[in-house]
């Protein structure tokens, strides 16, 4: 049966600060299909989860038994790592999820490792999460307690499951998977080339398995109740709910965990109770600040994953005016669902001004590494922040849109789109008020003040 | 006269290491402690952190000032973490943070004993923005007249990040 408003499956104890404790999700159920789940095989449960449908809700949207079919099949030393490193701006749901309900990702790791042959699995949790770092501490000694983690986990005599939690100290690029390990494993936080893949060649140079949080705290559902269960509530190619952070200009932002189906007009409508303070819409980020924005007339589409890829509503993100952008192969790019960041901005916004600050975090995140990146992400901060503060010059649109064509594409990590991307993207959707900055250098204007 | 851990710090570290296969992946938790420890992350506690996991002082020097939580300088007692970015930016963050600013006469990066204010990237609050952290503890839905209160707030109940370290 699709979801239906009110379908919420990982929310599901947001609000009560009892239900962290061990004993209260015990009481409700809890631990009982990771113990079930020991008895079943790895192929079972990984045909579960691809049979699910379920999709990485980390940014990408990746299918998740696909990625865990990756890890070969012989593999003994394989790590499961968990990326509660939440730092894309507009997103805040895994934070939440892990303060409310850190037993039901606990559980869910342990079927996953169960899956993967995995023993010593970690949780990266992002160094400002102090709080929420505390929760999963406490969570976890509980369950070694309680002997659901440890050397022979719910009296099977055989299989270990470790959970450590591992803190981060303040670098956004570590929430990218390879970054992520690199942090872990005690270097600087720079992302790898890949291939090799994790699951190949991850941590410690063993197989790896990068899932999200809300991912993971989805598995005990889909091993309960069946992957046809969770794909049904979905649609499509998008199995189960969809956990939306909603920010900015509405009257009532909040994490909704919501089907796929419904639309960014009705989540703004229905559920934020509209936009603030009487005013307009005028547009919004779907999926973080790394996605390309939505103007009006495209927020009739659903939240899904394809349907933001795919939709004709959606016009294509274009380089200049009437110059798509490529992907490769001809590849035209709308949007995606990301991270699930909304943020929604009213007829007042200034979108130059929301632009430059979106701008200047990637240019500070920029790891260095590779010279379009770097190089680009400073000089497209430069321009908007000039653009932003009255002193944008005549040609100014068209150079962001040619420096963000050459980063994306040539880059080792997918922080060079994830800049590039808004950048042509809201100068897609909003192009004439861009152009409307660009005041030094007009044949009417203030030449002088040019130098 | 050289550094040392305290006993807490060391046998925290020493059941780190089982959960690795080498000291290197405790670098981290091991920055936090010394940070919590000696205040901060001057050169002769980068030499400590070095000699305890066996890793040479480049090594960490390069990790330490990676990631932005770590200081080589002395900081407040509490961080005030404010974030302007694009959620609490379009619900006013950028006069959050000017209010603090001016309460505490701290410009961002600035740091007095009790205070260091720190602008801060998206803090995985932005459904209740204006969101500062401090520590443990979330100010939400913040708003430039209630920064007096938080601040007296803080003075009277610190919040310093080595809480959870
Ligand atoms: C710059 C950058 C930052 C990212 N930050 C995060 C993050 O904070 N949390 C997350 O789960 N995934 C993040 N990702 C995606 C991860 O690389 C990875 O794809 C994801 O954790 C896989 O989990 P999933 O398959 O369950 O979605 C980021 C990717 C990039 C390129
Ligand atoms: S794309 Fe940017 S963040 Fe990613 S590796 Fe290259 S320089 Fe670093
Ligand atoms: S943008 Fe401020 S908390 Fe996310």
């Amino acid at each position: 049966m699709p979801a239906e408003i009110g379908t919420v499956l990982v929310t599901r104890r947001f609000g009560d600060e009892e239900n962290k404790k061990i004993t209260s999700y015990e009481a409700q159920g809890g631990y009982k299909v990771a113990r079930a789940a020991m008895v079943k095989t790895r192929e079972e449960i990984v045909d579960e989860v691809k049979a699910s449908n379920l999709r990485g809700r980390g940014g990408a949207g990746f299918p998740t038994g696909l990625k865990w079919s990756f890890v070969p099949k012989d593999a003994t030393d394989v790590h499961l790592v968990v990326n509660c490193d939440e730092s894309e701006p507009g997103t805040c749901k895994d934070r939440e999820l892990v303060y409310w309900d850190p037993h039901l990702l606990i559980e869910g790791m342990i079927i996953a490792a169960h899956a993967l042959g995995a023993v010593h699995n970690y949780i990266y949790i992002r160094g400002e999460m102090m709080r929420e770092y505390a929760v999963l501490v406490k969570a976890v000694e509980e369950a070694y307690a309680r002997g659901y983690l440890g050397e022979k986990i719910m009296g099977s005599g055989k299989q270990a499951c470790h959970i450590t939690v591992h803190r981060g100290a303040g670098a956004y690029i570590c929430g990218e998977e390879t970054a992520l390990l690199n942090s872990l494993e005690g270097l600087r936080g720079q992302p790898r080339l890949k291939p090799p893949f994790p699951a190949i060649k991850g941590l410690f140079g063993k197989p790896t398995v990068v899932n999200n949080v809300e991912t993971i705290m989805n598995i005990p559902f889909i091993v309960e109740k069946g992957g046809q269960w969770f794909a049904d509530l979905g649609v499509g190619r998008s199995g189960g709910t969809r956990t939306v952070c909603v920010s900015g200009h509405v009257e009532k932002p909040g994490v909704y965990e919501l089907p796929m189906t419904i639309t960014f007009r009705e989540l703004i409508n229905d559920i934020c109770g509209g936009v603030w303070k009487g005013r307009k819409f005028k547009g919004l980020i779907p999926g973080g600040t790394s996605m390309p924005p939505l103007g009006e007339s495209e927020i009739d589409v659903p939240v899904e994953f394809d349907a933001l890829v795919t939709d004709e509503r959606i016009k294509p993100v274009e380089v200049t005016e009437g110059v798509n952008f490529d992907m490769g192969g001809g590849r035209e790019l709308r949007t995606m669902a990301g991270s699930g960041g909304i943020v929604v901005f009213d007829d007042q916004t200034d979108v130059v001004a929301l632009t430059s600050r979106i701008m200047g975090f990637y240019h500070h995140e920029s790891c260095g590494q590779c010279t379009p990146c770097r190089e680009g992400t400073g000089w497209m901060d430069k321009i908007c922040k000039r653009l932003a503060n009255g002193e944008g010059k005549v040609g100014d649109v068209e150079l962001l849109g040619n420096i963000a064509n050459g980063i994306a594409g040539n880059t080792i990590c997918a922080l060079g789109e994830a800049a590039a991307w808004p950048m042509m993207g809201f100068l897609t959707k909003f192009r004439s008020e861009f152009l409307a900055r660009e005041t030094v250098g007009k044949a009417d204007g203030n030449e002088g003040e040019a130098a | 006269m050289s550094l040392k851990f305290s006993d807490e710090a060391t046998s925290k570290l020493e059941v780190l290491y089982e959960r690795y296969p080498s000291k290197q992946p405790v670098i981290l938790a091991a920055l936090h402690l010394a940070q919590k420890e000696f205040g901060d992350l001057r050169d002769e506690v980068i030499d400590l952190v070095g000699e305890t996991l066996d890793l040479s002082s480049a090594h960490v020097y390069g990790v330490a000032t990676f990631y932005t939580m770590f200081r080589r300088k002395p900081g407040g007692k509490t961080s005030v973490r404010i974030c302007t970015n694009v959620a609490c930016m379009l619900r006013g963050g950028y006069d959050v943070l000017a209010a603090f600013e001016e309460k505490l006469g701290l410009k961002k990066g600035e740091s007095n004993d009790e205070f260091s204010v720190i602008e801060e990237e998206c803090l995985a609050a932005c459904a209740n923005a204006p969101a500062v952290v401090c520590g443990t503890k979330y100010f939400l839905d913040v708003t430039p007249d209630q920064v007096d209160e938080i601040v007296e707030f803080l003075k009277s109940n610190p919040h310093p990040e080595s809480e959870v370290a």
